[in-house]
């Protein structure tokens, strides 16, 4: 009996090997730069008061993600087919120039991050980003999807440094506990506009078309899907410990005056006093940070959009079947990296900025993914049960309502 | 050719919301879609549906006298409402945005428009001539309806058009019966090379990627099988009623056969094989005896013996008898009296030799051989380092239990 019940959990395993992949790297690469810097002004301006946020935001995201996760298994096709093949061109297109927009500063982001983290080290911006941006670029033309893929899960491994930077931080464990579960609201501009961010940083419109896309190239069919979903919420669980201890390494450094820090590398110097490990843990975290998710949205764009609008697309294409496809790839890659590099070009503004388009793009995908999601010849027995309808919608109303009160707030007294 | 500025095309995109004129020249209202009848005529426009107030009237191709981008007149007013009919390809519904096959060109593609001969002999109709892809397409779709038509023509033309001719358009639709009923064609896919046609079809969806295993001639769908990624091949076949699948597995090579079977659930397994002719069969649960992962689950049993002490015109003989083996045979391997192997001849060298010489004459080297149950990647570094054709591998006995081809090796490679 116990055998066999061993035997099945073993089988169960197996296939969650398997399948592990997808899930994992998307909800980690989630903590990419913007997000580190989001979460890193969140702790170091508001000490451990968002941290209840974390709860509410990851079961949006489970619920996100697990929803992409299950249409891909389900159709074996992507986001952007399924919303091409269900509502057309024109609202594909628009769709698309929105998510290319969203993604590029998105990107800039990405290049930002890389630059601030080998900044720490003495690195030049004008030879870390140029060598990044190389560096991206082979790895995905010239490199192959498998490979990529285990060096990107063995780099999900280096996001612990961000845990050992908190306990080095040595916080109130106590009062971060607390807080943790007790909602805190105020009506304060700067507040609300953070809350913004973090739920468009730690949800993000590119997840969805990347998440679906990796279940679909894996070739995940809906028997496996079970253990694909459990990998789907430990990928958002270990997003939001994550999250959770930047918050915390951050409030601790800046315990005594709350700061609005202008970058992920402004924290990164506030923790050298508590020893050079905690800042080289943090660096070197943004770096990886960067680096991964620069890896993985210009390539996740170059698809989502190309796939959508049916131009040929893919790695294993040459450059001539698929001109649209790489073109619009080194374009991402190029522009992205060239805007930093730009000598006094408003970064943190760009960073800013890409939250805000996440946040605002965010709401119709996620309409999109509902309706698709409840269409019985898409998915069947596979359609959305009660609850996910209703976690989804309220993610979608309240960050319809966020959004707008962010950008009521902004006309009002624009900064 | 220049579409632009062709006034006998239309594109689907300018159809659409042209107005329609009864008799007397009253707008009776727009159209909406168009549909083709397959089992009537390939590629003529049969119904163009029209909608006024809230219901849809389907008119048929020979109620027409005159279409152009001022609109539709109608010759006959006898108009029946628009009730669905399976066996209408409607361009709008079946076709935009929708993937198709490109048989000519070997990929898939998604429509973004049609273009249409009007056909003017007495009364106009339309045909199809090709599908638009392309950027061309795109911004037509984008911009009609915003712009006047004549300028989106004028606009269009310097962006080189890309579209695809009608005939060589597979449609794919994962419902069987429908299938029938608009009378798609698989010869398109029948005659693409099966590993253009693997690659297609790992491009497609799910449901999508089951029907065109389920509707195509299993030789043809056995081939392209074993074109495709391991993995897939597996969840298609277990997609697939366990007679087709078994008609498919039939038509793989054997060692292929048992790749594929060791990857799926032994339940789905045992069905597909109680489906399988006797012969293939056998060969196949033998070859599901070995480990996946050791030369025995590498190799193929498909293998030419011959006696030893032959002499090559009798040998040249035998051959002919199995000459559809010979295909994937690069070697013939040499039995004793008491069935093992003793060595290899290259066929080459076989053809090229005295008719009086002796098989065993004609063996090169020391024999290089494997024993079933070594690993998968010795006997690739094996075929490596000898620069073999073939490898044989031996059971216990040192009786031949198949044998290892440099393409087996190549696949295993690649797998990695």
């Amino acid at each position: 009996m116990i055998r066999e019940k061993f035997a099945r959990l073993k089988h169960h395993f197996v296939i969650f090997l398997a399948v592990m992949g997808p899930g994992i790297i998307t909800a980690v690469v989630d903590n990419d730069s913007g997000g580190i810097y989001t979460y890193s002004q969140a702790g170091a301006r508001w000490g451990y008061l968002p941290l209840w946020t974390l709860l509410p935001i990851t079961i949006a995201l489970i619920v996100s993600q697990e929803m992409c996760s299950r249409m891909g298994a389900v159709t074996g096709k992507g986001l952007s087919d399924l919303i091409r093949e269900e509502f057309g061109l024109r609202i594909t297109f628009g769709i698309m120039i929105l998510l290319l927009l969203a993604n590029l500063t998105n990107i800039i982001a990405e290049f930002a991050g890389v630059a601030t983290a080998l900044d720490l080290f003495g690195v030049s911006k004008f030879i870390s980003v140029p060598l990044a941006g190389a560096l991206v670029w082979f790895l995905a033309v010239k490199g192959n999807y498998r490979s990529v893929e285990k060096i990107f899960l063995f780099a999900c491994v280096i996001y612990v440094t961000y845990v050992v930077a908190g306990v080095l931080v040595k916080p109130n464990w106590g009062e971060a506990l607390i807080y943790s579960v007790r909602p805190k609201l105020m009506l304060d501009s700067g507040y609300i506009t953070m809350l913004i961010a973090m739920v468009g940083t730690t949800i993000a419109p590119w997840m969805q078309f990347y998440q679906q896309a990796a279940v679909v190239e894996k070739g995940i069919t809906a028997k496996e899907f079970r253990e694909s979903r459990i990998e789907v919420i430990v990928g958002c669980l270990g997003t939001a410990v994550i999250a959770f201890f930047i918050i915390v390494a951050c409030a601790g450094a800046y315990r005594d005056n709350p700061t609005d820090i202008t970058s992920a590398g402004q924290a990164a110097e506030a923790l050298k006093p508590f020893g050079a490990y905690t800042f080289l843990l943090f660096s070197a975290g943004l770096l990886n940070a960067s680096v991964f998710a620069a890896c993985i949205l210009p390539l996740s764009t170059a698809y989502s959009v190309c796939e959508g609008l049916g131009f040929e697309s893919g790695v294993n294409k040459s450059w001539k079947e698929a001109p649209i496809f790489y073109w619009l790839y080194t374009l991402l890659i190029v522009v992205g990296g060239g805007i930093v590099i730009i000598p006094n070009f408003p970064l943190v503004q760009m960073i800013l900025l890409s939250q805000v388009l996440n946040g605002m793009l965010l709401p119709f995908i996620l309409i999109f993914m509902i309706l698709l999601i409840n269409k019985h010849h898409l998915m069947g027995e596979w359609r959305n049960p009660r609850p996910y309808n209703v976690v989804a919608w309220l993610t979608v109303i309240i960050v319809i309502g966020m959004t707008l009160a962010l950008t009521g707030l902004t006309i009002r007294n624009p900064t | 050719m220049t579409a632009a500025d062709n006034a006998s095309l239309l594109f689907f995109t300018e159809l659409v919301g042209l107005p329609v004129f009864d008799l007397k020249h009253r707008k009776i209202g727009r159209v909406r879609d168009a549909a083709v009848v397959p089992l009537i005529h390939p590629s003529r426009i049969d119904r163009i549906l029209v909608g006024s107030g809230d219901s849809w009237l389907s008119v048929r191709y020979d109620q027409i006298a005159q279409i152009s981008l001022a609109g539709i007149q109608l010759s006959n007013e006898k108009l029946y409402p628009y009730h669905s009919d399976e066996y209408m390809l409607r361009i709008q519904r079946d076709l935009l945005d929708q993937q198709i096959i490109d048989v000519n060109g070997r990929k898939v593609v998604r429509v973004n428009d049609v273009t249409m001969e009007i056909a003017r002999n007495g009364s106009d109709s339309l045909n199809l001539l090709e599908v638009d892809v392309g950027v061309r397409s795109i911004f037509r779709r984008l911009t009609q309806g915003v712009v006047p038509s004549t300028l989106v023509r004028r606009l269009q033309s310097p962006i080189p058009p890309n579209s695809i001719r009608w005939e060589f358009c597979s449609i794919i639709e994962a419902d069987p019966l429908r299938r029938l009923r608009l009378n798609i064609s698989t010869e398109g896919l029948e005659k693409m090379h099966p590993a253009d046609l693997a690659d297609i079809v790992e491009e497609l969806g799910r449901a999508d990627r089951e029907a065109i295993f389920e509707s195509i001639d299993s030789e043809v769908a056995a081939e392209a099988l074993s074109e495709i990624d391991p993995k897939m091949q597996a969840s298609i076949l277990e997609s697939l009623e366990p007679e087709v699948a078994a008609d498919i597995v039939e038509e793989m090579a054997p060692d292929e056969a048992a790749a594929v079977l060791s990857k799926m659930e032994s339940e789905t397994t045992e069905e597909i094989l109680d489906e399988m002719d006797v012969e293939p069969v056998s060969e196949v649960r033998e070859l599901l005896e070995y480990d996946f992962k050791t030369a025995g689950g590498m190799m193929n049993t498909e293998a030419v013996q011959l006696p030893e002490n032959m002499l090559q015109a009798d040998a040249v003989v035998a051959l002919r008898e199995v000459a559809d083996v010979l295909n994937n045979t690069h070697v013939v391997v040499l039995i004793d009296g008491g069935g093992r192997v003793t060595g290899t001849v290259p066929l080459t060298r076989l053809f090229l030799a005295e008719g009086s010489a002796r098989l065993k004459d004609l063996v090169g080297d020391r024999l290089i051989s494997i024993k079933a149950d070594e690993r998968d990647a010795r006997a690739a570094e094996l075929v490596d380092k000898y620069n073999l054709l073939a490898l044989p591998v031996l059971d216990e006995e040192g009786a031949l239990a198949g044998i290892i081809t440099a393409d087996d090796v190549i696949t295993f490679l690649r797998q990695k």
